[in-house]
């Protein structure tokens, strides 16, 4: 197969990407500016940190009056998960062009990730394959924010549509779709508990980094002790 | 821009990226300790949890146990569609409709 075939191949599977981004990027805009940010920075956030999870967290934390310290520290946490995503993913691109490992990794994303591990493997070309993949997702997560940032001072307050429920359904979601046994549920348990005690004695926001980093390290314990 | 969204972004942006590269580029070289990885992979579920819980299971900064707490109503058909279809889109669609069919009905 060509380049440029790979590549198409790779546009073409990121078309479910595409439509699962638009709702959520228009939410992200659209919650964002009634949260009073302007259209630069949240257009800003989506081109330069392009991580949605966190980017809607950042929203409902500045919401909130939360510090750029506290987000920065979240936007860590969240994100450190591509860690093994990234991990998992050098093993196919060791033939891969080193100046283009950057970019590579700069496209990495759950659905990127979730997608492409699925196809990598009988890809010829993988680093274009890639490239035609996250490039498409990247360009439908910018443009769908930014419309939702110009849509957002037009709606009605975010209430009255359900966008309020956007946040904790994704996190729903995504919570499921991290469960694998029954360790996984005890620790997501652990730590919602922890979260909300922690909410009545730290500051604002920290109860979430504290509870993470507290309940994943007692399912690291109670893994070696069952 | 403001200079406070200008350092928040560019924050954000670097340890959002330091992640995503860092394993691509080294791991030819370098092994990550096997409990590492292991506390690694409770990281995601344990975020999304302590997010979530105050989010449906407080309100006003109070604990709402309660079923006038919609959002925590509207969790339940929302984690049901989570569970059974495993679909982001159809289940936040979902969520979105139960919060607004609720609050038409309690208020």
């Amino acid at each position: 197969m060509s380049r440029r075939e790979e590549l198409v191949v790779g546009i073409r599977d990121a078309l479910p990407i595409v439509f699962g981004y638009l709702p959520i990027g228009v939410a992200y805009g659209i919650l964002a500016a009634q949260t009073g940010l302007s259209d630069i920075v949240t257009v800003s956030m989506s081109v330069f940190v392009f991580a949605g999870s966190s980017q809607l967290i950042t929203v409902n934390m500045l919401g909130g009056g939360a510090g750029v310290l506290p987000i920065i520290m979240m936007t860590f946490l969240v994100n450190l998960r591509h860690l093994l995503m990234s991990a998992s993913m050098s093993l196919h691109f060791k033939e891969a062009d080193n100046r283009l490992l950057p970019v590579l990794s700069y496209i990495i994303t759950d659905e990127s990730f979730a997608v492409s591990s699925a196809n990598l493997p009988k890809r010829e070309k993988k680093e274009i394959y890639f490239l035609g993949l996250g490039i498409t997702a990247y360009l439908a997560w910018v443009i769908s924010s930014w419309l939702g940032a110009s849509l957002g001072s037009f709606l009605p307050s975010s209430g009255s549509l359900g966008l309020d429920f956007v946040l904790p359904a994704m996190f729903i979601v995504l919570l499921v779709l991290q469960i694998k046994d029954s360790l996984d549920i005890l620790v997501a348990i652990l730590a919602g508990l922890f979260s909300l005690l922690f909410v009545y004695i730290l500051p604002e926001n920290w109860n979430i980094i504290l509870a993470t980093v507290v309940a994943a390290t007692l399912g690291v314990l109670l893994e070696r002790w069952s | 821009m403001e200079l406070k969204y200008v350092i928040m972004i560019a924050g954000m942006t670097l340890v959002t990226f330091i992640p995503r590269f860092l394993p691509m580029a080294i791991l030819s070289k370098l092994e990550i300790p096997e409990i590492v990885i292991r506390w690694l992979k409770y990281i995601p579920a344990a975020i999304l949890a302590s997010l979530l819980a105050p989010g449906i299971l407080m309100d006003d900064g109070r604990l709402a146990l309660s079923l006038h707490n919609i959002y925590l109503l509207a969790a339940l058909p929302t984690f049901l569609v989570a569970i059974y279809k495993k679909n982001i889109f159809l289940t936040v669609v979902v969520g979105m409709i139960a919060v607004v069919i609720l609050k038409a009905f309690i208020s």
